[in-house]
This record gives structure tokens, sequence and C-alpha cells, in this order.
């Protein structure tokens, strides 16, 4: 993975200076509140419920076991002994007082980690395919470029007062699970017939109050030219995107306002004049940042082993592990293994000091001391032989991390929600909770298959709710908590974003309406069908006629009635 | 008499700001005698009564002022400024980059309006030349943070190359 040099090293560390600087005259009041919020926020310090809100950043996914160790001891010494992954790669932490953050930041550039960018109206953190550079699908490999923006983005003297947060994502392989049409820019790298990297760009996506898929605005963008691209539309987005009310200030909203075609004209005309200049990438650094991520020393191993396929036969638990948490690799011999965040009883996403310190040792015995973070909010250990997952197994599981899950019902993306968020209408981790507690049986959740439920405490869609499958959201109706269904949502090549069923519920009724929606899809579906598939074939109604009984038929039919007369 | 930063030093200087006020005709805008920076549109309206003050009357930008018809006028103004509203409003960086770059303006161009400490470098490297602080903010510790940072990755108007064109990087290593 990549390393810091000299440079990166004096860059982070002068940014912890600074930091500590702007707190102690924050602190001294030469600062005032309003003047240290953006300073505050582009370090991912936010004020929450009940505690500030500490962001690191987890650049395209990359982590070190030596990483991990620290970020275990600081959840332990400085916080209460646990950590939140997020579905942005990155790591939270909820009780770290606000004068012991430039200690923590310090602590963290010495394991070349920062909280650069991670919030704020500017660049943030970018993001992509958790299986970079292992995954059998994959046609470039995004990391050398995704540095490489990390890099441009860093400080950038012109893009740090955005009217919004923006959101970076590439992905570069036959499947997207990046998710880049959601982000303000979505790229996907690809090659053409002599194997030059070009990429497709998308732009004007975002979730949160205004859901909406970006929109292609350049084929085949040569990779030389990205940095000097990306300039031009955030040039434009920074002039002129609205900056009078901050839910509609997303470069999403002025792509439409403008429309793709005028959009795209003004970006073109901004980027005749850097097309080919000094921010060209040039040969040699795109070399020098991919030195950083050649493969490691891979063993030459048969892609199979005895014991292996012995514990396959014998044992329906590693059976089911297998099949859900592990992921084929492009090297013979070699898996990828989700480690599960999403115990029974666990906070998605939430991971505790012991955990990480284990999952580092893992990783260093396992998979050559590195590991992923997935925007699902697992762990990913990537590079693990085949004929060590029997034991890896054993290990996870006694570590809680081995929920043969993965892709099913309970691998819940969940937001921190009413119990830590500032914003939320409603708490969303009880929500997730109550519905593992419910769906605990392994063979009913492997009979449902592939579904994703995705909550979100409010409409700012921490929680991706509009691409999941089943998608909750948490609303406000009289000060009390209701939730509101979505299904027919997906992330993917193929993203849509989910239609709302009807009527919100309370909590409690939570687990049932979800019960509903799977026997509805279980009575449907024909062989091999996806819930989603069956949503999508079958339209809504038989969903919303399971949940809300007769009284969704008679309101559907009085519709009808009103339409006819 | 105001003071300004301008190549890391303080400089007294005699330019005041002025402001359209409310519902006033910019052709009916009164400019004291002395020097001023005025906005664009009362330049625009005012432009044949000013050229007797040569050397007298700058020009203030908002982000609403076409810099089109702004460039073509740069040869009579002695002094080019931009205003932040707010220190949020991070359009007067990209304002300023396309004027330097775009528009070739090579002349002073001065950071006006809610001007504070910790924007100070990224307002020089987009071009700003001198900067008028906030009266709130101490002169003294806005000279303290000029340079937080040692290098840069990426270019601007103040050095166009990223820092992979500056410096040989060596894999894993030391500053060259
Ligand atoms: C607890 C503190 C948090 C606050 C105050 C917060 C705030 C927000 C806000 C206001 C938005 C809406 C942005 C917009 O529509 O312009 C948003 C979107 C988002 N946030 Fe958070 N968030 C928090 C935590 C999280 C966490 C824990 C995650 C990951 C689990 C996350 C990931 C995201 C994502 C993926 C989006 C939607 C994508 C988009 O930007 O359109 N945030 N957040
Ligand atoms: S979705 Fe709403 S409640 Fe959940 S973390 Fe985001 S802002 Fe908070």
């Amino acid at each position: 993975m990549y390393r810091y040099d000299d440079y990166d090293r004096a860059l982070v560390k002068a940014r912890v200076d600074q930091f500590r600087d702007q707190t102690a005259r924050w602190q001294a009041g030469e600062l005032g509140d309003e003047e240290f919020r953006p300073l505050r926020l582009q370090n991912g310090l936010y004020m929450q419920r009940h505690a500030p809100m500490l962001r690191i950043a987890v650049p395209y996914a990359m982590i070190s076991a030596a990483q991990l160790r620290v970020l275990a001891a600081i959840a332990r010494e400085e916080d209460k002994g646990y950590a939140h992954f997020t579905t942005r790669h990155n790591l939270q932490y909820n009780w770290i007082p606000m004068a012991r953050v430039p200690e923590v930041l310090a602590r963290l550039a010495e394991v070349e980690m920062h909280a650069i960018q991670t919030s704020g109206n500017c660049i943030r953190n970018v993001t992509s395919d958790q299986f970079s550079g292992i995954a059998p699908d994959e046609v470039v490999d995004t990391r050398p470029l995704a540095e490489i923006i990390r890099q441009w983005s860093t400080f950038h003297p012109e893009f740090a007062f955005l009217p919004r947060k923006f959101k970076i994502a590439v992905h570069g392989a036959e499947r997207d699970r990046a998710v880049v049409q959601v982000h303000d820019i979505g790229l996907h790298l690809y090659r053409d017939d002599k194997g030059e990297v070009l990429a497709r760009v998308w732009v004007g996506g975002g979730l949160g109050r205004t859901p909406i898929l970006g929109e292609i605005i350049h084929e085949g963008l040569p990779w030389r030219h990205l940095l000097s691209y990306m300039e031009a539309i955030i040039r434009v987005y920074n002039l002129e995107g609205r900056r009078d009310n901050p839910y509609k200030a997303r470069i999403k909203i002025l792509v439409k306002a403008l429309g793709i075609e005028e959009f795209r004209r003004k970006v073109d005309a901004e980027w005749a004049s850097l097309k080919d200049g000094p921010a060209t990438i040039t040969d040699a650094e795109l070399a020098r940042v991919s030195a950083y991520f050649t493969a490691p020393a891979y063993a030459q191993l048969p892609d199979t082993d005895a014991d292996y396929e012995a514990r396959l036969a014998s044992d329906k638990a590693f059976a089911r592990w297998v099949q859900q948490n592990v992921h084929a690799h492009r090297v013979p011999g070699y898996r990828a293994v989700t480690l599960s965040l999403k115990a029974k009883g666990q906070a998605p996403g939430d991971i505790t000091d012991t955990q990480m310190d284990a999952v580092a040792d893992l990783a260093d015995a396992y998979s050559f001391g590195e590991l992923r973070s997935s925007h699902e909010q697992n762990l990913v250990l990537s590079d693990v032989e085949l004929r060590k997952l029997p034991e890896l197994f054993d290990k996870a599981k006694a570590l809680k991390l081995a929920s043969s899950t993965v892709g099913l019902l309970t691998d819940i993306i969940c937001c921190p929600g009413g119990d830590f968020c500032d914003l939320a209408n409603a708490k969303s981790i009880p929500i997730a909770k109550a519905i593992m507690e419910r769906f605990d049986d392994l063979d009913y959740l492997h009979d449902i298959g592939e579904l994703d439920l995705n909550i979100s405490g409010c409409m700012n869609a921490c929680g991706h709710h509009h691409v999941g499958h089943i998608g909750v959201l948490g609303v406000d109706k009289n000060d009390e908590e209701w939730y509101q269904v979505t299904i027919g949502g997906r992330q993917g090549n193929d993203t849509r974003l989910g239609k709302v069923i009807g009527p919100s519920f309370a909590a409690a009724d939570m687990p049932d309406v979800v019960t509903k929606l799977l026997e509805t899809y279980v009575s449907l579906r024909e062989p091999e069908e996806r819930f989603v598939e069956t949503v999508v074939r079958v339209g809504l109604d038989p969903f919303k006629l399971s949940v809300y009984g007769e009284s969704a038929r008679d309101r559907a039919n009085k519709k009808k009635e009103a339409e006819n007369g | 008499m105001a003071e300004i930063l301008k190549n890391g030093q303080v400089h007294s200087d005699n330019w005041q700001v002025l402001h359209l006020e409310a519902d006033t005709d910019p052709a009916a805008q009164t400019v004291a005698p002395g020097q001023w920076l005025v906005p664009f549109n009362v330049w625009v309206a005012q432009r044949d009564a000013f050229k007797t003050r040569a050397g007298e009357i700058g020009v203030w930008l908002s982000a609403t002022d076409d810099l089109n018809a702004v460039a073509a006028e740069f040869a009579a103004w002695p002094l080019v400024a931009i205003d932040f509203p707010k220190f949020t409003d991070g359009r007067g960086y990209s304002i300023a980059w396309r004027l330097r770059n775009h528009h070739k303006y090579t002349g002073e161009l001065r950071a006006i309006g809610n001007v504070l400490v910790d924007q100070l470098f990224f307002m020089l490297r987009v071009g700003f030349d001198t900067l008028a602080l906030d009266p709130k903010v101490s002169t003294e510790i806005a000279l303290k943070h000029l340079t937080p940072f040692p290098d840069t990755y990426q270019g601007s108007t103040d050095n166009p190359e990223p820092l992979f064109r500056q410096v040989d990087r060596v894999l894993g290593g030391a500053r060259s």
C-alpha cells in the first residue's frame, strides 16, 4: 500500500501543528466558534449529541495492521474502547474530548494517518472498491490514481470552501462496488483496445434529501487528464453552485438546474485551457505511485487444498462462511475474506479495541499485514491462502467476526442515528439490532439470499437507504420516531433509487414489516431470483398489500376510481 | 490609514472600500476624494468621470460580476480587489484564479471583506498579493500564519507545477 515519503510526512505533520495551534487559538478566544467550525470539520471533528465525533480517513479503503493497532490504542486510551467504520471506509470515534484531538492526530500521523478533509465543504476522502488489486473482474487497479487524487485534493487552495461537501468515488472493475453514481464525481476506469486507461466520468450524483443518480459528463477521458478535468468541474461548481440554501448546494442541484448539456459545455470551456497543462499526470508520477501497490509476495499455490475441501464437506457452518464471506481472488490459491462487523447485538460497523488488535494480528498472520474497510461497514483481509481458511474461520469466530451473513439481510448498513447524531430524526441502531434479533436463523437467511437492508436515521442518508433493496428511513412525526420503508433500490452497475411503499411505521413494527416483505418475496419468487429482482418483476403492489393489508388495496382502488372518474 | 499584508510584511495604505448605498443608482453614488475601491457597477457607470482621478479609483469585484467584462478594463485600474462577503464563501478563490490565469491580470490583487487568518495561505496561492484583513484580526497573528505548509501537492497560481513536477519523489523516500 502507499507509504508516505518525506513530503507527505512533512505535510501531515504541518497539519497537526496547524490544528493544534487553531485549537489553542479557539480555546484562548482568538477564534470564535463560527470561525473554528469549518477548521475543525476539515479535520474530521464534529460536535455531536454527547461529545465530539472524530472521523479518521481511510483512503480508498486501505489500512495496515500497524495502523489498526494504533486505532485500537486510541479507542482504548482516548475513547470508550470502540470505534465505528462508516459507509465511506472511514473510522469514527465518538467520545474523544476536544482538547485531546491534536494529540490523537499527532499519534495518527506517526502511522501515516490523518483526518484531513473527512468533513466540511471540501473534497472528501476518495472512496473505492474494497477489492481493488485483487478482484478477478478488475480491469484497472484504482489505487494509484486514487492516491494521486488524494494528494491533489489535499489542501487544494481553491476548493477548501465549496458550496457543499464533495465526494469522489472510483471503480475499475466490471462490477461497480463503489456506488460511483451516487457521488459528486464518479469515475469508472477501464481500458481501450490498446490497453490505455480511460475514465467514464459521472457527475452530480448524491443521496441526502434529494437523491439523484449521476449523469455521464465525459466518456473515454484518458487517465492523464483526470486532475485537470476534475479541476474544471469543481471550478464551475465552486463559482456557480448555490450558496443560499445548504440543501440545494450540492453539485447535483447545479447539474439538474443547468442540464447536463449546458453543464458539460461550461466544464469543457473551462477545461480547454487546462488540458495538457501542468496538472496533467505524468507517466513518471503514475509509475512512482503504482510502485507502492505492487502485488505482495504471493506463494505459488494450487487452487485447492485437501484439508480445506474436507472441512467444507463436513462442517456446514464453515461451508456457509466460505459461501458468504470468502471472495474470489485473481491469484490461484488465494481468497479475500470479509470479517463481518454485523454480529447479533452489535451496532453495524462498530468494533472494539480488542477486536481491532486481534484483526491486526490476523492481517499479519494471514494477509501480508494489510486489510480493507468496505462501504458495507465490514473489514476485508485481502490476500488469504485458501489452505489457511479453516484456521482463520476458527479464529474469526472466536472473535465474533465470522457472522456468515455478508450480502444477506442482516449485513445491515446503518448510520449512527439518534443514539449519536445530532441531526437524526430517529434512532437507527435499535432497528438494526431488532432485525438482527428477529432474523437469526441462518438457514432462513441463506434461503432468502442476497438482500441489502440499509438504514438511515434521517434524510441525510448516511446509511444509503435509497440504494438498499430494502431501505429504512427515520422520520419525525410530531416528535415521535417513525420509519419509512422503500424497496427496489440497488447499488452496482444498475444503481437505482428505491420506491416508498406507503405510510411509515413505529419502531416496534419494523421486524414484522420486514417479515411480511420477505414472505411476499418467498411466495412470488422464481427460481434463482433475488429479492430485488422479484420487486422489479412484480412491482410494489403485492408487497404493499402484504404489509398494509386490505387498506392498501382499498386505497389503490379508490385511486383508480378517482382516476377513471 | 489601514494596514495590509504584502510580501509577508505590514504596509500602511490609504485605499478605502466603497459600498454602494442602499437604493442608490451606481451612476449617482458619490465617491469622496481619496483612493477608493469602488464596486464594478459604479465604475462602469462613472468611468468617464473617473478619468480625471487616475490612480485613485480601483475596483472591487463580487462573485456576480462578469469577469469577461471586467477583463477588458484592467488597464485603467491601479488596483483590483475581490470581496469575501463571508470567509466560508469560497467563490473568491476561483475568481482570483481565473483573473490571473484566464484573464492574465498581472497587477495588484487584493482580498477584502471577511479575510481571516486561516485562509491567508490559500489566498496567496490562488493569486492574491495583498491582503486587507478583517478589522477583528490581529495583524501580528496573521503574519505568523502565512505559510502553514512546507510544500504544495497541487499547482495553483503561485506555482502551477504540482509537487510531482517540482521534485523527484523517490520511492519511499527522502527529500531530493
Ligand atoms: C454522526 C455524524 C454525522 C453527521 C452530522 C452527518 C451529516 C451528513 C449530512 C448532513 C449529509 C447530507 C449531505 C447532503 O445531502 O448534502 C450526510 C450524507 C452522508 N453521510 Fe453523513 N453524517 C454523519 C455520520 C455519517 C456516518 C457515520 C456515515 C457512514 C456510516 C456517513 C456517511 C454519509 C453518506 C454515505 C452520505 C450520503 C451520501 C451523500 O453525500 O450524498 N455519515 N451526512
Ligand atoms: S443519516 Fe441522519 S441520523 Fe444518520 S448519521 Fe446521517 S445525519 Fe445522522
